[in-house]
């Protein structure tokens, strides 16, 4: 679970709601978020949603922020590990793209 | 208005889907227990329902920490009958799906194939042992093999679109 994980190809879901916790959000802002950032492309739907965060929340990629007691709306924002995470896969989708053009135009 | 109709189904996307045309028609859900669906009247196509096996029982924290998480979404849940949940969303606010990638879909689909399969599989093992007693005993097996005969086909069916989904999972990443 430590390491070798945090070097396999991220879902799309769990790339951009780790970009969206890069301020920290509740869960319906991290859709809304999602949908904009994609150009309405990326619908997250709730159930996926909580799952991730439930998981990325265990990986301690994420943690809950503290916030005021009578808030029933729980924020989230990314750890270190998780900055960690999304760098590796930017480099990762950066060498795809390189590779891609490389083949493809001969770049 | 308030109406009441009984109806079983054991594919709950078969329920979902005659839930949703009862909402076109401007009846919405209100209740369900055991087979009984009691209905609202309401303006036509006012909202989207779905439907999900919870991992766990409605009663407990997890599950309401959920119910939770789906209020902020603006999806309500309607009822709950042992570990199904009856949600809705408006329909204003655009499609309305619990599940958007692979991985939740295969997951959730498991536990309504593991549930149809234990349903089918302990029916069956009923229907045997009671098919060797008495008379009575019987009659008491028919109905076991009968739930057996039904319960099978769709456990089958949700088996197939698991491993559909999985197919779809080794070529695209959603």
């Amino acid at each position: 679970m430590a390491e070798s994980s945090e070097h396999q190809p991220l879902t799309e879901a769990v790339f951009y709601i780790l970009l969206a916790l890069h301020t920290p959000m509740h869960g319906y802002g991290i859709m809304q978020f999602t949908k904009e950032i994609s150009n309405g492309r990326m619908s997250l739907g709730p159930g996926t949603l909580y799952g991730a965060i439930k998981t990325m929340l265990e990986k301690g990629w994420i943690q809950a922020v503290e916030t005021a007691a009578d808030s029933r709306k729980k924020e989230y924002e990314v750890t270190p590990v998780g900055k960690k995470v999304v760098q590796n896969e930017i480099d990762r989708l950066q060498e795809l793209v390189k590779n891609g053009f490389k083949i493809t135009r001969g770049e | 208005m308030v109406i009441t109709k009984w109806r079983f189904f054991i594919n709950y996307e078969k329920e979902e889907q005659w839930l949703n045309k009862m909402a076109t028609e401007g009846l919405n859900l209100i209740s369900f227990k055991f087979g009984r669906y009691t209905f609202e009247d309401g303006p036509p196509g006012e909202y989207i329902y779905r439907l999900e096996l919870l991992k766990e029982n409605p009663t407990e924290k997890q599950a309401q920490d959920y119910f939770a998480f789906m209020e902020d979404y603006g999806v309500e849940c309607v009822d709950t009958y042992m570990n199904w949940a009856y949600f809705r969303k408006k329909a204003v606010d655009g499609p309305f799906e619990i599940y958007s990638d692979f991985e939740s879909k295969i997951g959730h689909y498991k536990r309504v194939a593991y549930l149809l399969g234990t349903v089918g599989g302990a029916n069956l093992f009923i229907a045997l042992f009671n098919f060797t007693l008495s008379q009575f005993n019987m009659y008491l097996s028919f109905v076991g093999f009968l739930i057996f005969v039904l319960f099978t086909p769709i456990f089958i069916s949700y088996l197939q679109k698991i491993n559909n989904l999985k197919k779809e999972r080794a070529l695209y990443d959603k």
